[in-house]
């Protein structure tokens, strides 16, 4: 028997392996847009009576979402609450992130531990114990309010309203921010902080022109979080919303009666606004990060590790 | 001047997370006051009519940890394929991945209603087999709201880690004999491990307090504890009952991450998983 040359070993099952792995990609792509997708086709439906009755191509029930003072208001509400929200977190959370760079060992564990806490308390616990306070406070404050305006006159009322939505979104948001921030912070290359001292920069100087440009793109990605988080947030706006009406709550208030035309169009809005601001955000980055000269950015500091 | 720039947040923890959750501990001793609220008390009852009914605290776990398995199952493939054998259209595929995590929670949640009801698979499903079929309403279609809810959450952290995965490792376990599946289990799964930790508490955290797709797709025959909670307090106020509930969810979660963290990063440099 002649001895044969060695041959690498055939991997027949390669093929099948590779098939597969395309196979569940495309299942789970499939499953991920397939509802996003039912809205949309049915936001455009013109029935007049059920929603999977398909009566032809129809803009009447955007129309109709959009000439209703109701969502309109919820609307505003909800963009005035998610982008007061946005500036709040992002500005306390990137403070936070840089101080902490510097704060004494002991201060910076504390704020760690707080920061895990906020984080792995599931978010209903948040909103009914913002609520429980929020509820105190108010009713600490309104007897005040009567005394201060005396006899005369209407007795001012705090109630609970927007302002305790944002109170209590901006502690959820905050750790967000603070988180993304302090992972850019932490690949940062301290050197060029030093350079910029070393070169006579005074302290705001080497932040504006050397830290911040460098940690914009985290910046940007936590606001835009916390944008899209509270516009769409649920939870919390319902145990502390008082009587204000927010686009989710309306939502959620209209499918008691059933998914209605009307709820898959302010759906689809929603849909929009937040797609729009994916697509900004990851092209600000992306412009940002090759004006660099860096490798393209990931999309908006999800998957930094 | 550090300590200005630490201020809001440090404040904002304090008065609206510390102080709140020690207000929630308090009130789990106390009594409900005749029209709803809280009566102070020191009492223990809260605490002991909610051990003597677990059900939705067993029946939350229960779906909680079904649901993370399932998302590991079906997103380590995914993410698997993504890190190493999506090619060029990595990026586009990045991409579409985040978009339905970014759009609203509520709204995809909504969409499986027209999906699985009696308009969509229920109806088809109770023509074709002929009898009622009710998918929409049971644990299963929470399940399913959850999986998909939750999936990205655990892809992009196994992305991430499988990406640093060094492509030579796997080739240097071929070519010493090692069939794939001795490979995955011995080069690949270890080097992942860090990722399926982090996906899986991120996963989890927010499914053992969810609420919200358990109203949405139980069609309120589902109880889970974010459910009772909601009933609690903005329902039947019973304000004291709900935070003794609170406090051991709380307890839960701290208990059940810390032990996971523990046990699953034994051994190997505990740097490397992180939660925050």
């Amino acid at each position: 028997m002649t001895a044969r040359p060695m041959r690498p070993a055939v991997d027949r099952f390669a093929p099948v392996v590779e098939g597969w792995f395309r196979v569940h990609a495309g299942l789970v792509y499939g499953f991920l847009f397939l509802p996003i997708l039912v809205v949309v086709v049915f936001s455009f439906n013109g029935t007049t009576r059920y929603v999977t009755d398909w009566a032809g191509f129809s803009v009447i029930w955007y129309q109709r979402a959009f000439s209703d003072p109701t969502v309109m208001n919820a609307l505003r509400n909800s963009l005035g609450i998610a982008f007061v929200n946005a500036i709040l977190a992002t500005a306390f959370g990137t403070m936070a992130a840089l101080a902490l760079q510097r704060v004494p060992r002991r201060l910076r564990i504390v704020f760690d531990a707080l920061t895990f806490v906020s984080i792995i308390v599931p978010e209903i616990v948040i909103a009914l114990a913002t609520l429980v306070l929020f509820s105190i406070f108010r009713d600490w404050v309104n007897p005040w309010l009567a005394y201060l305006a005396g006899s005369g006159g209407p007795v001012p009322r705090l109630t609970l309203g927007p302002w305790s939505i944002v109170a209590a979104h901006v502690l959820f948001n905050l750790s967000l921010v603070l988180l993304i921030v302090r992972a850019r912070l932490s690949g940062m290359d301290r050197t060029l902080v030093d350079a910029s001292s070393d070169l006579y920069a005074s302290p705001w100087r080497t932040f504006t022109q050397v830290t911040l440009p460098q940690l914009l793109p985290a910046i940007v990605a936590g606001f835009l979080l916390a944008f899209t988080f509270s516009f769409d947030d649920y939870v919390i706006s319902s145990f502390v919303n008082g009587s204000t009406q927010t686009l989710p709550l309306y939502v959620f208030g209209q499918i008691h009666q059933g998914v209605t035309p009307v709820v898959n169009a302010i759906a689809s809005v929603m849909l929009l606004v937040t797609i729009t601001i994916l697509v900004v955000g990851q092209y600000v980055l992306t412009r940002q990060s090759r004006s660099r000269g860096e490798r393209g950015s990931t999309p908006l500091g999800m998957l930094e590790g | 001047m550090t300590g200005l720039l630490v201020l809001p947040a440090g404040l904002w923890y304090l008065i609206l997370l510390v102080l709140p959750l020690a207000i929630v501990v308090i009130y789990s001793f106390g009594v409900r006051g005749t029209d709803g609220g809280y009566t102070p008390a020191l009492v223990l009852e809260n605490y002991n009519r909610l051990f003597a009914r677990p059900d939705p605290f067993i029946l939350s776990l229960e779906i909680a940890i079904a649901g993370t398995l399932l998302c590991v199952l079906i997103g380590f493939p995914l993410a698997y394929y993504l890190a190493t054998r999506a090619g060029r259209r990595k990026s586009l595929l990045l991409v579409l991945l985040v978009i339905p995590f970014w759009t609203s929670f509520l709204i995809r949640t909504i969409a499986w209603l027209i999906i699985l009801g009696p308009d969509g698979l229920d109806g088809f499903m109770t023509n074709l087999l002929g009898q009622d079929v009710a998918f929409l309403g049971s644990p299963w279609s929470i399940l399913l709201g959850i999986v998909y809810n939750y999936l990205p959450l655990m892809i992009f952290p196994l992305y991430v880690t499988l990406e640093r995965l060094d492509q030579t490792l796997l080739e240097a376990s071929k070519d010493l004999g090692a069939a794939r599946w001795a490979t995955f289990r011995q080069v690949t799964l270890p080097i992942a491990a860090p990722g399926v930790i982090t996906g899986s508490i991120l996963v989890f955290i927010p499914l053992m307090g969810e609420y919200v797709i358990p109203s949405i797709l139980g069609l309120g025959k589902v109880f889970l504890i974010g459910n009772v909670l909601q009933l609690d307090f903005l329902g039947s106020r019973n304000w004291p009952a709900g935070s003794a509930k609170a406090v051991v969810l709380i307890a839960i979660m701290l208990i059940s991450v810390t032990f996971y963290v523990w046990t699953t990063s034994r051994g190997r440099a505990g740097r490397d998983v992180s939660v925050l």
